[in-house]
C-alpha cells in the first residue's frame, strides 16, 4: 500500500485552514530540505538545494487545501448551515460524511427525507441551502463547546487500493504534494528547487501568487490533479483526459496559456523516457500555472497532472500506475532542464 | 452486548431485499442463546421461538422486524473500454438524490467495492439538468479493468451500500441500514430481557425478508406462524435536516406508538399502558392509510391478526447516514418486553372487547 499516499489523503486541510497538512508535509520532508518557512498565508515553502552545476532556481508547485465545507450556523435544534469551500455540486453534498473543526466532530448531511416531498419536488436537486450538518447535538447550545461558527469541514474517506486503482478523498491535490515530496527526497538536481506546498488553490488560486512572488523563480511546474471524464457518456465527445493513460500535460485552461518551450521539453522528456502521457483537453479549470506566470516580470510555467476521477467529491480514483509515471515524469523533466530552455531570442545585437 | 457494538454488527452486515443470506447468518447468532428453536424458511426469513409458561394451549406473540436494507442490482456490466462499469437498478425505496459518490459493494464472484459515478452534469440534456442523477446516468465505478469485471460480475448480482456505523455527539449513531436493523437490535435486546422474566404466551421473534420490496416476508411469516397477536417493529421519520413539522418525534424521544387502519386499538392500547407500567416517555404517531410497514402484510394474513406497530426515530431515512439514538433503541426492547410480560390468558378476550365496548 502507498502510504504516503493514504497518510495525505486522509489528512485535512480544507483551503484556508490547511494547518494539520501543512504540519504533516512538514514532517514528511524535514529531513531532506535545507530550509522551510511558512508565509503570511501559509504556504510552507522549503529548499532543496542543487548541486550548484546550473544557475537556475525552479519552483514545484502543489496545492495542499481540498475542497469542503464551512459552518455559517447553527439552527436552535442543533443542526448546523453550511456553505461550500471550492467547488462542490449540491448533488455531491447530500448524504456524506463529514469531520467539523479542530475538534473533528463527526457530522452527515441531511434534508428533508424523500418520501416527505411532494413528488413533483422529488425530482429536484436538494439545494445545499436546504442542506443541514447534523452532529448529533440536542440543541444549540449542546454546539458552542463542540463547533464553532467559522469551523472548517472535510469529507472522511479511508484510503484504499482496488487492484490498478486507489480509492480516496483529496486525490486533488494530495496526489500532488504526494509526488512533490518524492521528488524532495530524491537525489539532489544541478539546480536549487524550491518547493511550494501552497493554500488556497481551491478558492481562487490565491496562496500560488504570493508563494511566487516570494520566490522569484526562473520558470515553474505545478504538479496538479486534473479530473478524468472517462466514464460512460451518451455524447460523442472528443478524447479527453482517462485513467491509464499515464500524466496529462495541460496546453490551455480557462485562466492562461501553459508556456509551449515547457510543455515541449515536458513532452519530449516523456517520449525519450518512454513515460506514456496525454494532453490535457484546452479550455477549462484553472491551476496555479496562471498567477505564478504573472509575478515580476513573468514566470514560465507548466502544468503536469495526474488524471482523477469523480473530482470534488469524497470518493475520487486515480490509477497507480499514472502516479507512478506522473512521478517519473517531472524527475526525467526536472533532471533534463537547461537554462537554454527559456532564452528568448533577441531581435537585434 | 453494548447496544453500539450490536447495532455496528447489524449494520454493517449486507443484507439487502432479496439477498439476506449474510444478515441472518448474524441474526441467527445473536438470538440463539435466548431461544429454543431456529429456523429459516423459503422465503429467507428468519424466526426464533422460545416457549411461554402459561398452560397449553398457549398463545403465540409474533413480533416482526423486517432485517432486509435497501440497496441496488447489476442491470448491466458496459464494457466500452479498457475499464468496465456497471448499470444498476434499485430495491427498495433508495433516496436516488443522496447516492452520487457514495460506497458501495458489488456481491459478484467476490465482493467488490465500488463508487458510484455519473458522465458530468454539464452533458445532461437540458430537460433533466436540474435533476439529480438518475439510474440512466449513474454508474457503480470499480475501478476495474473490463475483463476482470466482466470475470466477476453477472446481471442479477446484488449491491449493498458501504458505511460504517459511526458515534455522533449524545448517545446518536448514524449509518446505513439504520432501517431497520435498529429495530432488529431492539428484538434482540427484548428477547435478552426475556431471559430473565416470566412470560405467559409462547413467543416467536421473525426478522423478515423484502419488506422494502413487497412486504414478503410479512404476509408469508404471519401466514405460517398463526399467530394470536403480533406486533411489527420499524423505524419512524424523526424531526431533523429540513423536517420540523408538528407531529414527528424528536431523537431520544423513546418509542413511537402508531395508531392507525393496520393496527388494532387494543394493541395501542396495551403497547401504552405497558409503557406507563415502566414510566416510558413514548411519542403517538398517526398513518390515515397504510403504516408502510409489516403491519400492513401481518394484519391480514389469514383470517387477520390483531397487530400493534412500534417504531424508532430515525432521520434521513432511506440513506446511508439514517441517524437514531442508541436509547430509542434500548427502550424499544424494553417496551417489547415489558408488554409481552403482562400478556395473560384473558389479553385476547381483552381485545375481543376493544372492539364492541365503549370508551372508558
Amino acid at each position: 500500500m502507498n502510504e504516503l499516499l493514504k497518510k495525505l489523503t486522509e489528512a485535512t486541510g480544507v483551503s484556508s485552514a490547511e494547518k494539520e497538512i501543512r504540519i504533516l508535509i512538514r514532517d514528511l520532508i524535514a529531513d531532506h530540505i535545507a530550509a522551510w518557512h511558512v508565509d503570511s498565508l501559509g504556504n510552507l515553502i522549503a529548499l532543496k538545494s542543487g548541486t550548484g552545476e546550473l544557475d537556475l532556481r525552479i519552483m514545484l508547485d502543489a496545492h495542499m487545501d481540498e475542497v469542503g465545507l464551512m459552518i455559517t450556523g447553527v439552527d436552535s435544534s442543533g443542526l448546523l448551515r453550511f456553505e461550500t469551500v471550492g467547488g462542490i455540486d449540491d448533488r455531491t453534498l447530500l448524504g456524506k460524511v463529514v469531520r467539523v473543526g479542530p475538534k473533528k466532530v463527526t457530522g452527515v448531511i441531511g434534508a428533508r427525507p424523500i418520501h416527505l416531498l411532494k413528488t413533483n419536488q422529488r425530482k429536484s436537486i436538494v439545494k445545499r441551502e436546504s442542506m443541514r450538518i447534523d452532529i448529533g447535538a440536542k440543541n444549540k447550545t449542546s454546539v458552542t463547546s463542540k463547533v464553532s461558527i467559522g469551523d472548517l469541514a472535510s469529507f472522511i474517506t479511508e484510503y484504499e487500493e482496488l487492484g490498478p486503482t486507489a480509492i480516496g478523498k483529496a486525490f486533488d491535490n494530495r496526489a500532488g504534494c504526494a509526488a512533490l515530496i518524492e521528488i524532495l527526497r530524491g537525489k539532489p538536481y544541478p539546480f536549487d528547487i524550491i518547493a511550494a506546498f501552497t493554500v488556497q488553490e481551491e478558492v481562487g488560486l490565491r496562496g500560488a501568487k504570493v508563494a511566487a512572488y516570494g520566490i522569484n523563480p526562473d520558470a515553474a511546474i505545478v504538479l496538479e490533479c486534473t479530473p478524468a471524464y472517462d466514464l460512460p457518456t451518451d455524447q460523442d465527445i472528443s478524447p479527453n483526459v482517462a485513467l491509464g493513460k499515464g500524466p496529462a500535460i495541460y496546453v490551455m485552461d480557462r485562466v492562461t496559456i501553459q508556456d509551449p518551450r515547457l510543455i515541449s521539453h515536458i513532452m519530449r522528456t516523456a517520449e525519450e523516457n518512454n513515460i506514456p502521457f496525454q494532453i490535457r483537453q484546452p479550455g477549462g479549470g484553472g491551476t496555479n500555472t496562471a498567477v505564478i506566470q504573472a509575478v515580476h516580470g513573468g514566470v514560465p510555467a507548466a502544468t503536469i497532472a495526474i488524471p482523477g476521477r469523480h473530482p470534488h467529491a469524497p470518493h475520487m480514483m486515480i490509477n497507480l500506475d499514472d502516479y507512478k509515471d506522473y512521478v517519473k515524469l517531472t524527475e526525467a523533466t526536472l533532471r533534463s532542464l537547461k537554462p537554454q530552455l527559456f532564452i528568448r531570442s533577441t531581435l537585434k545585437e | 452486548m453494548k447496544t453500539f457494538d450490536l447495532l455496528k454488527n447489524l449494520t454493517e452486515t449486507p443484507g439487502p431485499s432479496g439477498f439476506e443470506k449474510h444478515i441472518t447468518e448474524n441474526i441467527s447468532q445473536l438470538w440463539e442463546p435466548f431461544v429454543e428453536i431456529i429456523h429459516v424458511d423459503r422465503i429467507g426469513s428468519i424466526f426464533a421461538s422460545k416457549s411461554g409458561s402459561g398452560i397449553e394451549p398457549r398463545p403465540q406473540i409474533l413480533l416482526a422486524a423486517h432485517m432486509d436494507e435497501i440497496g441496488l442490482m447489476v442491470k448491466e456490466v458496459i464494457n466500452r473500454g479498457e475499464y468496465g462499469f456497471v448499470r444498476v437498478t434499485n430495491l427498495g425505496g433508495v433516496d436516488i438524490r443522496h447516492l452520487y459518490n457514495q460506497s458501495v459493494i458489488i456481491h459478484g464472484r467476490r465482493d467488490l467495492p465500488g463508487v458510484m459515478a455519473s458522465q458530468p452534469a454539464r452533458m445532461l440534456p437540458d430537460e433533466r439538468k436540474n435533476e439529480p442523477f438518475g439510474y440512466e446516468d449513474l454508474v457503480v465505478d470499480p475501478g476495474l479493468h473490463t475483463e476482470t469485471l466482466m470475470e466477476l460480475v453477472d446481471i442479477g448480482d446484488f449491491i449493498s451500500f458501504r458505511q460504517p456505523l459511526r458515534k455522533l455527539l449524545g448517545n446518536n449513531v448514524t449509518g446505513k441500514a439504520l432501517d431497520n436493523r435498529a429495530s432488529v437490535a431492539a428484538v434482540t435486546i427484548c428477547l435478552e430481557e426475556l431471559q430473565d422474566r416470566h412470560h405467559e404466551w409462547d413467543i416467536v421473534a421473525v426478522a423478515t425478508a423484502q419488506e422494502e420490496t413487497r412486504l414478503l416476508g410479512a404476509y408469508t411469516a404471519t401466514f405460517a406462524q398463526a399467530p394470536d397477536a403480533a406486533i411489527a417493529i420499524d423505524v419512524t421519520f424523526a424531526k431533523g435536516a429540513g423536517l420540523t413539522d408538528q407531529g414527528y418525534p424528536e431523537l431520544n424521544s423513546g418509542p413511537m406508538l402508531d395508531i392507525g387502519p393496520n393496527v388494532h386499538p387494543g394493541m395501542f392500547k396495551a403497547l401504552k399502558e405497558a409503557a406507563e407500567a415502566i414510566e416510558m416517555e413514548v411519542s403517538v404517531g398517526t398513518h390515515a392509510r397504510g403504516s408502510g410497514t409489516d403491519a400492513f402484510g401481518i394484519q391480514v394474513a389469514r383470517s387477520g391478526v390483531p397487530t400493534g406497530l412500534v417504531a424508532i426515530p430515525l432521520r434521513s431515512m432511506h440513506t446511508m447516514v439514517e441517524t437514531v439514538n442508541k436509547k430509542d433503541v434500548e427502550r424499544a426492547g424494553r417496551l417489547l418486553a415489558e408488554f409481552i410480560t403482562r400478556l395473560d390468558s384473558g389479553f385476547l378476550n381483552h381485545l375481543a372487547k376493544a372492539m364492541m365496548e365503549e370508551e372508558e
